[in-house]
């Protein structure tokens, strides 16, 4: 971790105003946020540790626990509201074996929901990692939940 | 564009035609090409068309040629017929829903003829990630102009002349707001963009940016000039990465040109632009809230006054303007004020733009002349109610905005008429409702959203619109007190009264417009312990229709909860067993002669499943 932050701290001047863009790019190499990554950003940007922490619990966008290898996301927007975005959800629950914000048990899946993905006319929606897939229905969710466990799988074995 | 004669190819490559397959089919027409050895055919990869819907879209020019949901597969067929035998694919052409006849060109397709495009005009005709395409079209004479032609305070004027509201959601007139500025003394001032596009359930920020990110940089270039900004930032949405993406590429191209960094078009005006990309809160689009997110704290929105116009961003002055009024703001300098009021009405002159989706037939981005009735966006341009539905509502403002039924269909939306109307104009959100809405059940979905975005700084909001979604949220689980009307209404006055900002202050909205328009349905849940939409779950039973049954099994073989009886081979007759039942509407679903009835008990009705219907 520490020669991922040094790498990210380098291309920033360390300055309080850049807490936001430091959290972004530190998640996006960890993955999540550990505590030990918020402290030595808030050393690295003059700000003390409880502050970074209160800006990285504000928002949404930032996690404090890894996520599985396929991080789904099933949108709540209102468009996929009125399409039936509960419906999904409920379904991708029962077929992963968790609920919103859990992760699988193997570390391959984790579910969230997110506020819109933007792709409203083809709702409802839900991105796989940074796929979308829209129109959606219960049966066209469990083939997309298929497609990634069955690449899972075939990494698996190219693996061994 | 380009030589008359030689074909141009656009395939869209904006987020739902990509999600819907466009890169494999660009990839499948460009080995076509390829193959077949044609050489005069230019590919160009566009950002939205609008009619996201229908896609991938792929439009043949000059020929204007528009064909809809253009997969791989039918790629050989392009390329063969049309393109070297001169025959257009008419199975691909886009099939009006009324009449199934097909039609050729785009500009024949009641969903782009009924349109008036400004904003929206090169959406899908230029290559987003190519500046000279955006030069070519006519993006970049407005801003040189201006630095050599007009002096600030004549761009001011030219704005208010045109009189340009706001397009974030409040309408505040432009020019006003860029006048406050322009006159208070600082060393720096600021120009920012707000793209965070909070309301769920709208794109349009995100397909202008990822469309025609040069006319917002141009728009941004104007406002530096006129207000004396040399700095500019983008806030834009975290989950928009495709428009941060192509918004990186254009400033960087822009840079290179030199119509940014210093002395920009060759003038004595230097000025930059910094994209900021939001972290996830809906509050962070009020803008006093995003300014707190740029200085790197929490987005928390702030008293005003004083207005950001004279301390914003670290202090200094600072204009914050929507996406699309920046987009408009070039057009205006190119064509004319006089040119632009004279579109749209008196008081909100201009187009909107409107991310039209729910239940219409043709989902997609639009933008029409204010003052266009509702009835023509939804029916003419929308295509009407999916599968034949009934038209219920139509929603606007998104969770600060309102719930709008029948009887305003004719009603010419601008500003004025919606707020009158109890709704709002919002920033573009358009969600139409069929029948099988609950509007209880909606108001909660708003008040559950707005609930969870309420930063907490202030109590009305914090613990008003909590108490407020706590009694939706009984009310739509059969638990709902004769009381609990009177009760939501009077949290609703004091959290419009008591809020901080414009969050809490509309958060209410949504559950005032539907206990107003819609008052019979939330009686129903308190009285009746019934969803008259179907959509309720803790009010709703299933149960299998014997007579339209046809013995198959899908429902019990499909069932979660293990709730169905019945046997295939014996004949035995399936049957619901409402105890263990789930209600998670599986069974009604799958069943492919629709046996599976849903009710809410005292009325019996075969309603159809809204989500699988639009399928
Ligand atoms: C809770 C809340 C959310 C808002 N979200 C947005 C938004 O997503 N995009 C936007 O442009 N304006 C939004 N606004 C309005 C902004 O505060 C501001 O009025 C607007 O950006 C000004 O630009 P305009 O004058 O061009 O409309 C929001 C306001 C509130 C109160
Ligand atoms: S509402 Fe789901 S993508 Fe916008």
């Amino acid at each position: 971790m520490e020669e991922q932050l040094s790498a990210i701290f380098a291309r920033f001047r360390g300055t309080a105003g850049e807490v936001i863009p430091l959290l972004q790019k530190t998640q996006e190499e960890l993955g999540f946020l550990p505590e030990e990554a918020m402290r030595r950003i808030g050393d690295f940007a003059g700000v003390p540790f409880s502050k970074v922490y209160g800006v990285a619990t504000f928002y949404t966008m930032f996690r404090f626990t890894p996520v599985g290898k396929y991080h789904v996301c099933v949108c709540r927007g209102t468009a996929c509201h009125v399409r039936g975005a509960d419906q999904i959800l409920e379904h991708v629950e029962r077929e992963l074996g968790i609920s919103e914000n859990e992760t699988t048990g193997d570390g391959e899946f984790s579910l969230e929901t997110v506020a819109c993905i933007g792709c409203c006319a083809l709702a409802p929606c839900i991105t796989v990692n940074s796929d979308v897939h829209g129109r959606l229905t219960s049966k066209k969710a469990s083939q997309v939940l298929k497609k990634a466990r069955g690449a899972a799988l075939k990494e698996e074995e190219d693996g061994k | 564009m380009g030589n008359k004669g030689r074909k141009t190819i656009i395939v869209c490559q904006g987020t739902g035609c990509v999600s819907s397959g466009a890169t494999p089919t660009y990839k499948a027409l460009e080995e076509g090409i390829r193959k077949a050895g044609l050489t005069d055919i230019q590919m160009k990869l566009t950002g939205c068309h609008g009619f996201c819907q229908r896609g991938p879209i792929v439009i043949i020019e000059p020929d204007g040629v528009f064909y809809s949901g253009v997969q791989e597969k039918n790629c050989e067929e392009i390329v063969e017929s049309h393109l070297k035998n001169g025959q257009p694919v008419e199975g691909l052409f886009y099939k009006d829903p009324a009449t199934g006849q097909p039609i050729a060109t785009y500009g024949e397709i009641p969903f782009y003829a009924n349109q008036e495009r400004i904003v929206l005009a090169r959406c899908g005709h230029i290559n987003p990630e190519v500046i000279e395409d955006s030069i070519d079209s006519g993006i970049y004479r407005a801003a040189p102009r201006v630095f050599w032609e007009m002096p600030p305070a004549a761009v001011i004027e030219e704005i208010k002349k045109a009189g340009l509201r706001g397009r974030g959601g409040a309408g505040f007139p432009t020019g006003v707001k860029w006048g406050f500025c322009a006159n208070v003394e600082a060393d720096q001032k600021y120009i920012i963009c707000n793209a965070d596009e909070g309301d769920p359930g709208a794109f349009m920020d995100r397909s202008i940016l990822e469309a025609t990110p040069h006319q917002v940089l141009e728009g941004m270039i104007i406002a530096g000039y006129a207000i004396g900004a040399t700095k500019g930032y983008i806030y834009a949405r975290a989950e928009y990465p495709l428009a941060i993406k192509r918004l990186g590429i254009a400033i960087e191209q822009a840079r290179e040109k030199g119509f940014l960094g210093r002395r920009v078009f060759g003038s004595e005006f230097d000025f930059d632009i910094t994209i900021f990309q939001g972290a996830g809160a809906f509050v962070c689009g009020e803008e006093t809230a995003l300014i707190g997110s740029i200085e790197g704290g929490r987005g928390m929105p702030r008293t005003r006054p004083p207005f950001p116009a004279v301390k914003g961003l670290w202090g200094r002055p600072t204009v914050i303007n929507n996406v699309k009024t920046l987009a408009t703001v070039p057009e205006i300098i190119n064509r004319g004020a006089e040119w632009f009021a004279g579109i749209g009405t008196e008081k909100s002159p201009g187009t909107a733009v409107f991310a039209l989706t729910g239940k219409v037939a043709n989902c997609g981005l639009i933008e029409v002349p204010m003052g266009t009735p509702l009835r023509k966006i939804i029916f003419d341009i929308g295509g009407g109610i999916v599968d034949g539905g009934r038209f219920k509502a139509v929603q606007t403002g998104g969770p600060s905005g309102g719930c709008l039924p029948e009887e305003f269909l004719d009603t010419p939306v601008d500003f004025e008429n919606l707020a009158k109307a109890g709704s709002i104009m919002g920033s573009g959100g358009m969600v139409v409702m069929d029948e099988s809405t609950c509007m209880v059940d909606l108001a909660r979905y708003f008040l559950d959203f707005t609930q969870k975005e309420s930063c907490g700084k202030c109590v009305p909001c914090r613990m008003g619109t909590k108490h407020m979604l706590e009694i939706l949220e009984d009310i739509c689980e059969g638990r709902g007190e004769p009381d609990d009307l009177s009760k939501l209404m009077e949290l609703a006055d004091a959290i419009k009264e008591g809020s901080l900002c414009g969050l809490g202050q509309t958060a209410p909205n949504p559950v005032i417009t539907t206990m107003k328009y819609f008052r019979h349905e939330y009686e129903a849940h308190v009285h009746e312990k019934r969803c008259p939409a179907l959509k309720c779950k803790a009010m709703l039973q299933y149960h299998v229709n014997q007579d339209a049954c046809k013995l198959c099994g899908t429902c019990k073989k499909n069932c979660p909860a293990d709730a169905i009886r019945g046997d295939k081979k014996k004949k035995i007759p399936f049957e619901i067993d409402v105890d263990k039942c789930i209600r998670c509407g599986m069974c009604h679903t799958v069943c492919p002669v629709g046996a599976v009835v849903k009710t809410s008990p005292g009325i019996v009705n075969d309603h159809e499943e809204a989500a699988e219907a639009a399928n």
